[in-house]
């Protein structure tokens, strides 16, 4: 517990120096996001919340992270009354900015407290007298230090770390069996950012079929008639009272359909400005690839392409020239399609709550990979669940460094000033370095192939050519998005082999129990 | 885990550290028509871009002394050429004579910073892993926690990266000077030392414990035959590598005397602003100022530092060994600060150095002392711009030391080498002085906090203005003076017999 300490006050006081240096110079779009409905929910009537316009970052989160931003504004009123004012657009004094730094901090304690709950619940290996080499503590410092958290987080500003730690809080109730509980955070995850409903289906399915059903057959199978009615009550119960808490208001005003449209704006494009690095990505590569390809061979005239798909990357909008376009709806079907399986495994032969974990990283990363508009910072999803199992098997470690290289690599555009520059490089390479040599030693041995190790060698390459060679090359200025275009089209590929891979150990998994049972 | 990747793990969270503080604010900010050090660096790379070298020093049309006019040794003025040349080639307006100066710009400042992070990873870093593998005891692990604790020091990390100055360069060199002699190649020890004099005057401080732990060995090995041979061969080494830094200027007197002139101004007065020395301290009782002419002030200031740091020094002559000239670094150079004249609060890093390397010797003192020092600072940073990251580093140097170091856990009366403190005190009632040590250091803590909150927060009498740096300056003075005694102590008597045998072991 003591070396739990060193680990949770030590990214606390990390975080507060990165914290610091940026009140003076930069700015993400999310801050001035999260001070917009600081001060909405603030000065407007709960009935305006989701009608309010001046700024373009009007309020698409669920309503009861509108009540936490309505709970934070009441500190604010202390720091600078201000930016409490909707009209005050892009409003950043030094008392904003150091209130909404410390509101970060503060709000991570919650995910302080579901890593020590998550290290509770790791299986300990018997004999490591090093307090270094245990699994529990190798896993606090992947989620405590972990790279994407602390620089969307910390540098860049959104409330991740604390909607993240009751994520954690809730995957370990699971494994620690206190179902109800675990539920009710999930429910409440929800009620705060709906993004979350992409991993809805694994806590559904798992719930229904190993809370609700108490008994399997031999072979594994549900046996139905141990269903229990009153299980499925509570967790009704609980599911309905925070919805009718978070959504009830709203409802109670007739504003529902204004609240759900702005949860979920399907007019935006399908891939962000920058592409994250999912199948899309790909997709887009390959069309653009075709298009060029097409022109040089005369089989294409360059007067009927869409404009947009010359300049990709930085245009929202962008269509697709030979390619059939995707709708939201074919997007969705995708993510239903790849998840598909994974859910169905645990329903079929459910692993207890660490086949659940699984299932669950398998939905994040499903969605991430096919999903609508999906941001880079998605990833996230995936890889902060997924450091549990990484520190529990051998494959998980290497699937586990594969996934988070990549998927952290791909974040370095989200930081893109030059003084930035510097902290992103040592912040990424001391996290990877120390996951690379723990998980190393914690397995004894190497858990990459070296095909995989030449591609992870590769993002140095990408890193170099991107942001130091090619700003000085003459391209920089008639072509700007190739670097991102690049960054999101190389690091596609190994999110895609990871998921795959996920997916084999998933499956694999599946078979060997069927074939022990035989 | 491999050493490697430990070592690597803590290097590249030193540089972490120091790369968010240099984001922040640096010395004379957008504050014309001076500025502050930050532009003085920058009107040096000026300077000894465009001018020739014998004016570099001089008054002329094109170089006016009155602002930032060079006075360090010629190092510094080749490393400002050097980054000139840089400069010049990523923005010729950075250092365009006359035309760049007050010249602020957001990729200038990226500039600076990157080259004080580049002599730093070259020379002061490097410089720390060595010295905490090869001459520190103890576990591996204990030497990993040593470099990350030295590497955190919130003193050096504020100053070179937040007020804006190369100290990680002199620092470095003297460092390397240390960790080469106590590796035993003696020679190279004192080149390097000469280099680090060579590029900030203010090394002199150092300079006793070089030459008497140097002397102190030649006169070991007897003065007739292989002593004298080793004294001859680090006086040419000396002379040698005096004469190359110099070369320039050595075709004319006149520019060795105003080089001379320029690097130990005397004219400027006992002290200046609030520092944490005897002088400003009395100050506050005694005008002395005001009633002493400047000579005696002088007279008065030399014979107080050389009476200081006396004892250390032939305690180390006779006795040269790495654990006595480690103490002396520490002694001479903090009495130096406490005792000479004209001293820059800055110039507390120069103790604080040695002290880093106590850091594992003796945990509780080093963190005290290190710590003080980064609080005497306070004013300064405060006109910087810097207080969260004062604050923030400080906490986190807390923080790590006195966990990895298990430091409150070793401060039993043995271990903190209060001995003799028990025989000076003989008349007085029983009590367990590492106990006793233990609660001095929570309440003092708890004080800096106390007043470094009050500086912040309150608005000072009208009449005093400056209570709140003075109470800061007075505050760090005792912790100073009172560290001063005990290292002279610890030094002066003799080490318990683990250490001594370990020291056999180490020779």
């Amino acid at each position: 517990t003591q070396c739990l300490f060193t680990l949770v006050i030590a990214p606390d006081t990390e975080t507060l120096k990165l914290t610091e240096q940026q009140i003076l110079f930069y700015h993400s779009t999310d801050f001035e996001v999260h001070r917009n409905w600081l001060a909405i929910t603030h000065s407007l009537p709960v009935s305006k919340w989701y009608h309010e316009n001046t700024s373009e970052w009007t309020l698409d989160y669920p309503p009861l992270f509108a009540w936490f931003e309505y709970s934070l504004s009441h500190v604010a009123q202390h720091f600078d009354k201000e930016m409490l004012v909707v009209q005050n657009l892009l409003y950043t004094s030094p008392a904003t900015i150091l209130f909404q730094r410390l509101s970060v901090i503060v709000t991570d304690i919650v995910f302080i407290y579901a890593v020590k709950e998550c290290c509770r619940s790791v299986r300990e290996e018997k004999g490591s007298k090093d307090l270094l080499g245990h699994p529990f503590f190798i896993l606090a410092a992947l989620l405590l230090w972990n790279f994407g958290l602390l620089i969307v987080d910390h540098i860049h500003f959104q409330y991740n770390g604390f909607l993240f730690g009751i994520l954690l809080l809730s995957v370990a109730r699971h494994l620690q069996g206190r179902h109800l509980e675990g539920a009710l955070l999930f429910t409440v995850l929800l009620n705060l950012k709906h993004i979350y409903l992409y991993i809805a289906p694994a806590y559904g399915i798992f719930l229904l079929r190993s809370y609700c059903f108490t008994e399997d057959n031999t072979d594994g199978s549900v046996r139905w008639s141990s269903f229990s009615p009153v299980r499925l009550v509570a967790l009704g119960s609980i599911v309905i009272s925070v919805g009718a808490l978070s959504f009830g208001p709203f409802i109670a005003m007739g504003q529902l359909p204004q609240v759900l449209s702005r949860l979920f704006p399907f007019k935006r494009g399908l891939c962000h400005a920058y592409w994250a690095p999912n199948v899309w990505a790909l997709y887009n590569m390959v069309d653009k690839a075709l298009s060029v390809l097409g022109v040089r061979l005369k089989l294409l005239d360059v007067a009927k392409l869409p404009k947009a798909s010359m300049t990709g990357g930085l245009v929202q909008e962008f269509q697709h020239s030979i390619l059939p376009s995707v709708s939201p709806s074919i997007t969705l079907i995708c993510t239903l399609l790849s998840i598909m399986p994974a859910v169905l495994s645990i329903w079929c032969r459910p692993r207890g709550a660490r086949g659940f974990l699984r299932c669950l990283v398998v939905c994040a990363l499903g969605s991430f990979m096919f999903g609508w508009h999906v941001h880079e910072k998605a990833i996230l999803m995936a890889i902060l669940p997924f450091s549990i199992l990484a520190v529990e098997s051998r494959e998980d470690a290497g699937i586990f460094l594969m996934l988070t290289t990549t998927g952290h690599y791909s974040l370095f555009p989200l930081l893109f000033t030059a003084a930035e520059l510097p902290i992103k490089v040592l912040l990424m390479l001391l996290f990877t370095l120390y996951s690379f040599t723990s998980l190393k030693k914690l397995f004894r041995g190497s858990l990459l192939n070296p095909l995989e190790t030449t591609y992870l060698l590769g993002l140095v390459a990408v890193e170099i050519l991107c942001e130091v060679v090619y700003p000085l090359s003459p391209w920089q200025h008639t072509m700007p998005f190739v670097p991102l275009l690049v960054t999101s089209v190389y690091c596609s590929l190994g999110v895609c082999y990871s998921f795959i891979r996920l997916y084999v150990s998933l499956l694999r998994q599946h078979g060997t129990d069927k074939h022990k049972q035989l | 885990m491999e050493n490697w990747s430990l070592v690597s793990i803590c290097v590249l969270f030193g540089l972490t550290a120091r790369w968010a503080v240099s984001l922040n604010s640096y010395s004379g900010a957008g504050k014309p028509p001076m500025f502050g050090d930050y532009e003085a660096q920058r009107h040096w790379q000026e300077v000894t871009y465009n001018l020739p070298v014998h004016e570099w020093y001089f008054n002329t049309t094109d170089n006016n002394l009155n602002y930032w006019g060079l006075d360090y040794p010629p190092l510094t003025a080749y490393h400002s050429l050097l980054c000139a040349h840089v400069a010049k080639l990523i923005n010729p307006d950075w250092v365009e004579l006359h035309a760049s100066r007050g010249h602020e710009s957001y990729g200038h400042k990226l500039f600076m910073r990157a080259t004080v992070l580049v002599a730093d990873l070259l020379i002061y870093i490097p410089a720390v892993v060595l010295y905490s593998f090869y001459l520190s005891e103890g576990s591996n692990k204990k030497k990993v926690c040593t470099v990350l604790c030295i590497l955190l020091y919130p003193g050096l990390i504020l100053i070179d990266y937040g007020h804006f100055q190369y100290n990680s360069i002199s620092l470095g060199l003297a460092l390397w000077g240390v960790v080469v002699l106590g590796l035993g190649w003696d020679v190279l020890g004192s080149l390097a030392f000469v280099l680090s004099l060579n590029y900030k005057q203010m090394e002199l401080y150092h300079s006793l414990p070089f030459f008497c732990y140097l002397l102190g060995k030649c006169f070991k090995q007897g003065l007739a035959g292989r002593g004298l041979f080793l004294l001859v061969k680090i006086a040419v080494t000396v002379l040698v590598t005096f004469a190359l830094c110099w070369l320039p200027f050595l075709s004319d007197p006149g520019q060795i005397l105003q080089v001379v002139h320029r690097l130990f101004p005397v004219g400027r007065g006992l002290f200046e602003d609030k520092v944490a020395n005897t002088w400003c301290s009395l100050n506050v009782l005694i005008k002395i100022k005001t009633i002493l002419s400047t000579d005696t002030q002088l007279y008065i200031s030399l014979t107080t530092t050389l009476l200081a740091i006396l004892p250390s020094s032939i305690k180390l002559l006779m006795k040269p060994t790495l654990w006595q000239f480690k103490l002396a670094l520490v002694n001479s150079s903090l009495a130096f600060f406490l005792f000479s004249f004209q001293v820059h609060e800055k110039s507390i890093l120069l103790p604080a150095l040695p002290v880093c390397l106590l850091l594992n010797d003796l945990p509780l003192p080093a963190i005290w002392f290190l710590q003080a020092s980064t609080f005497s600072m306070l004013p300064l940073f405060l006109k910087d711009g810097l207080l969260v990251p004062y604050v923030v580093t400080s906490l986190a140097f807390l923080f790590f030391s006195i966990y990895l170091l298990s430091a409150l856990e070793h401060c039993s009366e043995d271990k903190l080498r209060l001995g003799p403190y028990r025989r000076l005190l003989i008349c007085m009632p029983r009590m367990d002085l590492g106990r006793v040590t233990k609660w001095k250091f929570y309440f003092s803590i708890t004080a800096m906090a106390g007043l470094s909150f009050m500086s912040v927060a309150l608005a000072p009498p009208a009449q005093l203005p400056d209570l709140f740096p003075l109470l800061v300056s007075v505050f760090s003075y005792l912790h100073f003076l009172g560290l001063l005694l005990y290292f002279n102590i610890v030094q002066i008597a003799e080490p318990p017999q683990s250490v001594r045998k370990n020291q056999k072991k180490s020779n």
